[in-house]
This record gives C-alpha cells, structure tokens and sequence, in this order.
C-alpha cells in the first residue's frame, strides 16, 4: 500500500531477534546482583563481608560448639565455641528461677494453659472468641496466681522472690499487657474528651510518663510506692515493678488508640448519636471495634518493645530471664571463656523467638486487615 | 402523610440531669474530687512515712559534699564537689553519649535504610537480616554483650591492640590522642569558621546567578578550572603516595610527574582517563589493604590480583560516568568551594605558625599515659545505642522513602532529571516530610535508653543522681522529681521542634 503522506511508514519495521532468555538462574543473577558495575561492585563486597563474617560465628555456634553431652573441660578448652552444655545444665534455673524443683508442675500447668489458650484467641477464624477472651484475661491470670503462689487448696507458699527466670519475663509482659489494655483505652477516650478537666488530666498523665525512660519508673516504683502506701504496707518488689511497667506500657498504648481514634471518620460518631446511644453504648459497640482494629499492628508493636523492656526489671532486683543468665555467668563451676558470651547467646535467642513470632504475626493481621480499606 | 407541626412550640420538658452540658460539669467536679482525695492521701501517707524515718524535705542537700567518685566527668571532679556538680556531671555525661549516638546511629540508619532497599538482592538482605536480629533483641541484653562478653574481655593493659592513627584499645577503654592547640591555633579556627561561611555563600550566589541567567558567572567557571586541577593534583598525589605504600619502587618525582600529569589532563577533554587512573589506584589500593587485613591466610599474591580486578571495575565505572559529565561551564563548583573551605584554614595554619600537636598515649609502666582515655563503659554505650537505634532509623527512612509515590519518581524522569538530581531535588525532599518527625523521637528514645548506661556502670544521670545521690541522702522525692524534669525538658524540646517542622513543611492543600 502506498500514500502520499509523508509521515505513514509504507513498510513493515524488520523484525527484531527474539529477546534472551528472561528467567533462569543466570538472568536473575545479572538483574539482581550483576545489573551494573557499581551493582557488581556492592555484590563482591558483600560476598566478601560474608566470608569474613560468617565462619567465625557459624564455628562458635555450631562448628566449635560443646553440645550437651559435653564436659567443662571441653569447653575450656584452646578455641572451643559456645558452651551449650553448660546452657543445658541450667536450663532450669533460666526458666524457672529459684522456683521449689518439686513444684516445677505448677508453672508447667500455667505454660500449658496459657498457650492453650492464646493460640485459639490468635487465630482470627477460631470460635468462642468472647468465651475465649474471658478464660484468657479475667481467668487464666487469676488462677495462674494461686497456682504460682500457693498457700492455698493444699499448695506450698512459694514467695515471689523464688519466681523467675523466663517464668519471670512472660508474667511481667503478659500482666503488663492485659492491664494496660483497658487502662490505656480509657486514657486514650479521656484524651479525646470534651470534657476539659478529664482532657487535661489526662494529656498530663500520658505525656509525664511517656517522657519518662524505664529504668526511672522502675527505680521510682520501687522507691516510692513504698512511701506513698500507708505506714506498715509492705508492697511486694514484684509487684512494684508490675505496676510501674503496667503504668507505662498503659501510657504508650494510649496513643497507639488514639491513633486509631483520629483515623475514624466523624461521621461515625455522628451516626452513633443520632442513633440515641449513650457515649458509652456508642463508644463500646461501634467506635472501639473500629478503632481498635485499624491499630491493631501498633498494639501488636507496643507489645514487643514492652516484652523487650521487662529485661530492665533486672535493675531493680528481680530475676527476671537476662538476670537469670547475667547471675550464672559468674558460676565457676562452668567458667570457661566462652561462658558469658554463650548465655547472652541464648538469652538473646530466646527474645528474639517471641518477638519475631509477634512481629510476623503483626504484619500478617495488617495484611489480613488491609483488605477492605483500600480506595 | 402526616407531618407533625412542631415549630413554635417550647422543647419538652427534660430531666436537668439529663442535659449533657450539666452532666459533663458534673462529671468533671466528680474525677477532680477523686484526683485531688487521691493525692492528699498519697501526700499525707508520704508526710506520715517520712516522718516516721525522720526524714526531712527540701533541695538543701543539693549544696552539700557529695564526697563519692564519679569514675568519668567532662569537668574536674573530686570528693570535696556538691550535689548539684554530681547531678550535672550525671547530665553532661547522658548528653555526651546521646550527642554521640545519634551521630553514628543517623548515619548507620541511613545507609541500613537505603541499603534495605537496594536494587541489589545481597545488599538488602544482608541489611534485613541485620534490622530483623537487633530490633528483636532488648537493648540491655546488647549493652551486657558489648560490656562484659566483648569489652571485658578485651586484651590487658600490656597487649593492647593497636588500631591506626595511635588509637590504643584494651580492658580499660579506648586511648586516643589528646589534641594540644597553642595559642595561635584560634586564628586557624576563626578562618576554619570565615572560609565555610565563604564558600557557602559563594555557593548560593552561583546557583542565584545560574538561575537567573543560565550559566555560572564567568569568574566562578574560571576560578572553578584552576581548583579543579589543583584538587586533581592534591587527589593524585594522595593516591600515588598510597600506591607507593603497597608497591616499592616508586620514588617522589615519579609521585609527583604523575600527579601533575593528571592535573594537567583534567582541563583537556581527555579527563576522564586520569580520574578512571586515580579511581583504579584508589580501588586496587583501600581493597587490597582491607582484604589483608580480614584475611590473613590467603596468599597475598592473589588478593592483590583480585583487588587489582576490583580497580579496573571501578575505572571503568568512573570512566563511564566521568563521560557522561557535563563541560565545566555547566557543573556547580564544588571543587572551588572545598579548596576554599580546606586551603584558607591550611594557610593560616602555615602562616600563622600555629602548632597543633597530638598527645599520643604511650604505654607506661602499668597503664597507658597522655592522651585520653575514653572508659569502656562509655565505648559499651555508645556501640550498643548506635547499633540498637540505627536498626529503628532504618526503618523509618525506608518507610519515608518508600511514602514518596512512584509517579514523583516517574515526573521527575519525564522532566529529563538524571538520577542524582531526581533523589536530591524530589524524592528526597518529600521522604524528609515523613522521615523527621519518627526519626526525632528516635533521638528521643536513644536519650531515654541512655539511662540503661546506669547497668553497666556508666556515671550517666540515672546512675549518678538517681542512684547514688538517693542512696546517700535519701532524699527520694526530690532526686526523682528532678529526674523527670530533666527528661520531661528533654521531651517537651522534642516535640516542640516536631510541631515546629510538621508546621513548616505541612503539605499546603486547599
């Protein structure tokens, strides 16, 4: 076909070759690693860094490792990794602190009982999440009290000063958690009042603690609830460090839901009223679920640097996970070189296990949650 | 359909506690009254518990001798020195570790951030892997590792490593040089501070004139050629004298012709050859010095052939993009401005006669003498803060980055803008809208966490005031008050300065 137009093409553009192989190995090499000189540059560097790095801590942790079986000799031994066998042998005392070893049935029965009933309550598909919830918040906590401390039904009285170890750590996160729950919702609706006086009582309550560092409250509870209670009250030390970790974690939750108080539209809140619900029935049944939901990862957040921040109550005395393995790393009976280093390892592995699990498991109910709110 | 008529006619009657005005005032004088009982009766309890121990009240004590050590101080300290110097050396010292950490945590944090998302599949996992561990493990067991696992069992005082520059590390910390300015040195120092304020300002006013007129003034553009071959010359000289370090052989005036055959190239059009030279020599050498001293046991023949690789890729790179570089007469001159802001103070010093000698600590008979001695605890501190929150600044500023909408990007490209001009001039600017406001607050809680230095024993507020000052005077309620005026100052500041930029670079909408 021809046309005096001059700007038509009159012929076909010859074909081109077909391109080169899009996949495989080799293609996703040089798009990811090799795409540029500066690519490949950055990409030996990092080969070599791993050459560098991870030999050494491969051989400590498993390579040069004495795995249980192994005696103190081994370990002291020239160039001998991580010490595992000494972790296995106070493997107890890292879990269960000074608690009677007769009695380790009782914290087992509280691990077993508190997983049991955590797991239905994570899964968002589970049924009898109210029945659930209740067993968990209101239940469990009570009678894994009773059981922990005894002097009831028959029980020897364990004191909370033979508590700890990681029974320790779960206790303080997981009593901080449940209580600074309902607390912090409360702060975070006295926040957005109208009233003023609650208002303000409220921003002052939340922006002292939140400006204050944890270590600060910890020692200030321990120092001065004492002298704040009447003449004569004894406050039990764990207890002083539950209420300050409770009070502050309470703090940061707050604004964590008012964050998702400020992302509702108005308009709810209007319709609620218009309804003829009272606040609280308008608050309860259809601004909360809401609200809540749309935080639910920065709660989730919140619950992992408080579940990293009760390693502090080893400041003030309590033999908490960290301090449980600080006080055996001066044991003599296993002192070899690398017997700090071994327990830090572990302590650490053992902290990251719960916060990761709870990160994931934040990004997953964001993702989860993500769906309907997209425009 | 019926429509009752209501208007005109009075509101029914209602109940006045049922009227919400009234029932908030209400509710209000209700939690006043339980706040206020509340805390009369925390107060009277405290009154009757202080009384019971004997126990006065009152900031008096501040003025009395603290007479403990306070093992580091940034002023002279000594047992004869009062309370309120031992609540300021505690304050100095939470300052001095958080000024240093949030140094080194920023610009950690920005390389992890970027890194997290780089093209490069190694890179961005290695930076995921790094921010996956140290996020989820608590700072205080970090701070434990560094202080008792890898500090403490740092060589003693006699084996001490040596690192370059006389930087000495053992048991006891870290010695570096004490720097000794004379008396002359101030006028280096005022010329340090007039040749910046220069340089900067001649800067601006090239951009100012380029934007008006569409090119660099004409004595800018000429000043800019001559800096540009002296720096080429200063450059080449760096990277031959450290060739001459790895490869015997080569003598001064082979240094120096070399150099000034670079700087001579570097006006012709053929300067892209000398600078893929000095990018080879510059590669080949660093690499090969790093690679030696991470791996011993490799045979040195055979790194110095793969760094000797590893140079040529970087030539070729440099040549590439030095190609592609505009004339002279287009490019902003940054040459210029850094022989202003380096060779005016350079200058003076030489002219001025000023003297800046270096103590250098020497190993005496049991401890080391002279220069500075920087206590572990501190090093512990500063390594554990640094490394815990660059993880958290990372991840703001990938969040920051990663906010900016991929049609900016795409905008900038179709305006023609190369990559660095895109970065620098739109993405960037628009990550910093979300990347300042986290990253202040983790300035914040690198402060705050600055207070775990109380558990490895660095003389920091809590650790000085809060413990030691309470143990000895008791005085409970006022150490712990005035801690928390101290953080509450410091958090009040930070979200002032918050307000103040959220205002400033708000997005204006309609």
């Amino acid at each position: 076909m021809t046309t005096d137009t001059a700007y038509i093409r009159d012929e076909f553009v010859p074909e081109r070759p077909a391109p080169g192989r899009a996949g495989g190995p080799i293609m996703w090499l040089r798009a990811n690693l090799f795409a540029t000189p500066s690519d490949a540059i950055l990409t030996v560097l990092g080969v070599i860094f791993l050459l560098w790095a991870v030999p050494p801590i491969y051989n400590f942790i498993i390579g040069h490792a004495v795995f249980p079986g192994g005696t103190v000799e081994d370990c002291r031994a020239e160039g001998a990794g991580a010490c595992w066998a000494y972790i296995y042998a106070r493997f107890n005392f890292f879990i269960y602190g000074f608690y009677p070893i007769d009695q380790y049935w009782r914290p087992n029965i509280v691990f077993i009982l508190g997983a049991a009933l955590i797991l239905p309550l994570l899964i968002p598909t589970a049924p009898f999440k109210r029945i659930n919830a209740v067993l968990f918040f209101l239940v469990f906590p009570v009678f894994g009290f009773f059981l922990l401390s005894g002097g009831v039904f028959g029980l020897s009285y364990v004191p909370t000063e033979q508590w700890g170890g990681l029974l320790v750590t779960l206790i303080i996160s997981l009593v901080g958690i449940i209580c600074s729950i309902p607390l912090g919702i409360l702060l975070a609706l006295g926040r957005q009042s109208d009233l003023p006086v609650i208002k303000t009582l409220c921003v002052m309550f939340i922006e002292l603690w939140r400006a204050m560092p944890l270590i600060t409250v910890l020692f200030m509870a321990s120092i001065m609830l004492p002298l704040f209670m009447p003449t004569g009250t004894n406050v039990d030390k764990l207890l002083r460090a539950l209420v300050g970790v409770t009070l502050f974690a309470s703090a940061y939750l707050a604004e964590v839901v008012r964050g998702g108080l400020q992302a509702l539209p108005r308009g709810q809140y209007e319709a609620g009223a218009s309804l003829g619900l009272s606040y609280w029935k308008r608050t309860y049944f259809i601004i909360l679920p809401q609200a809540i939901k749309h935080v639910i990862p920065g709660i989730v957040n919140n619950f992992i640097a408080l579940f990293k921040d009760t390693s502090l109550v080893s400041i003030v005395g309590i033999f908490d996970l960290l301090n449980t393995v600080q006080a055996a790393s001066s044991d003599i009976e296993w002192a070899s070189p690398t017997q700090a280093v071994t327990g830090y390892v572990f302590a650490a592995f053992m902290f990251w296990i719960f916060c990761f699990a709870m990160s994931r498991y934040s990004l997953w109910m964001e993702r989860r949650l993500d769906t309907g709110h997209k425009r | 359909m019926a429509v009752q008529d209501n208007i005109g006619e009075r509101a029914p009657r209602a109940s006045l506690l049922n009227d919400p005005v009234v029932r908030g005032i209400i509710y209000q004088v209700l939690v006043a009254a339980a706040v206020v009982a509340f805390i009369s009766w925390i107060v009277l309890n405290t009154a009757q518990n202080l009384a019971a121990q004997n126990k006065s009240t009152g900031f008096d004590f501040l003025f009395r001798t603290a007479g403990f050590d306070i093992s580091f101080t940034l002023f002279p300290w000594s047992r004869t020195s009062l309370y309120w110097q031992a609540f300021l050396a505690g304050l100095l010292n939470t300052l001095l570790v958080s000024i240093i950490g949030i140094f080194f945590a920023t610009i950690l944090g920005f390389t992890l951030g970027i890194a997290r998302l780089s093209s490069n599949w190694l890179v961005a996992r290695v930076a995921t892997v790094y921010i996956e561990t140290i996020r989820n493990i608590p700072l205080l067991l970090q701070l434990f590792f560094w202080y008792f696992a890898v500090l403490k069992a740092m060589p003693a005082v006699r084996e001490s490593f040596a690192l370059p520059l006389d930087i000495f590390i053992n048991q006891r910390g870290l010695m570096v040089p004490r720097p000794l300015p004379d008396q002359e040195f101030v006028w280096v120092l005022v010329a340090i501070v007039t040749a910046l304020i220069a340089a900067i300002a001649i800067g601006i006013w090239a951009t100012r004139v380029r934007t008006a007129t569409g090119r660099y003034p004409g004595q800018v553009v000429l000043a800019a050629k001559v800096a540009d071959a002296i720096v080429s010359f200063l450059v080449a000289l760096l990277a031959f004298s450290l060739l001459a370090n790895m490869v015997r052989g080569i003598s001064m005036p082979i240094m120096l012709g070399a150099s000034v055959l670079v700087a001579a190239v570097s006006v012709t059009r053929f300067a892209p050859f000398g600078r893929a030279t000095l990018a080879f020599v510059f590669g080949l050498t660093i690499l090969y010095a790093l690679l030696v001293a991470m791996f011993p046991a490799v045979p040195q023949l055979l790194i110095a052939s793969g760094s000797a690789i590893g140079g040529l890729t970087m030539a070729w790179i440099t040549f590439a993009r030095a190609t592609e570089r505009p004339p002279s007469e287009g490019r902003f001159p940054f040459a210029l401005l850094i022989l202003i802001a380096v060779g005016i103070p350079s200058l003076v010093y030489w002219a001025t006669g000023a003297q800046l000698a270096f103590e250098i600590p020497v190993l005496a008979r049991f401890n080391f003498r002279g220069g500075v001695q920087l206590p572990p605890e501190l090093v512990a501190l500063v390594f554990g803060l640094t490394i815990y929150t660059a993880a958290f600044i990372a991840e703001n500023v990938r969040g920051g980055i990663r906010a900016v909408s991929s049609g900016q990007n795409e905008a900038a490209q179709s305006l023609g803008l190369k990559e660095g001009d895109r970065l620098r001039l739109v993405i960037i600017p628009q990550a910093m809208r979300v990347i300042v406001p986290p990253l202040t607050s983790q300035y914040l809680n690198l402060t705050k966490n600055s207070s775990l230095g109380a558990a490895i024993g660095y003389p920091e507020l809590v650790n000085v005031f809060t413990g030691t000052t309470l143990n000895q005077t008791g005085k409970a309620i006022e150490v712990i008050a005035l801690t928390m005026a101290v953080y509450l100052t410091f958090s009040l500041l930070t979200s002032a300065f918050m307000n103040w930029y959220n205002g400033r670079v708000a997005l204006v909408e309609r």
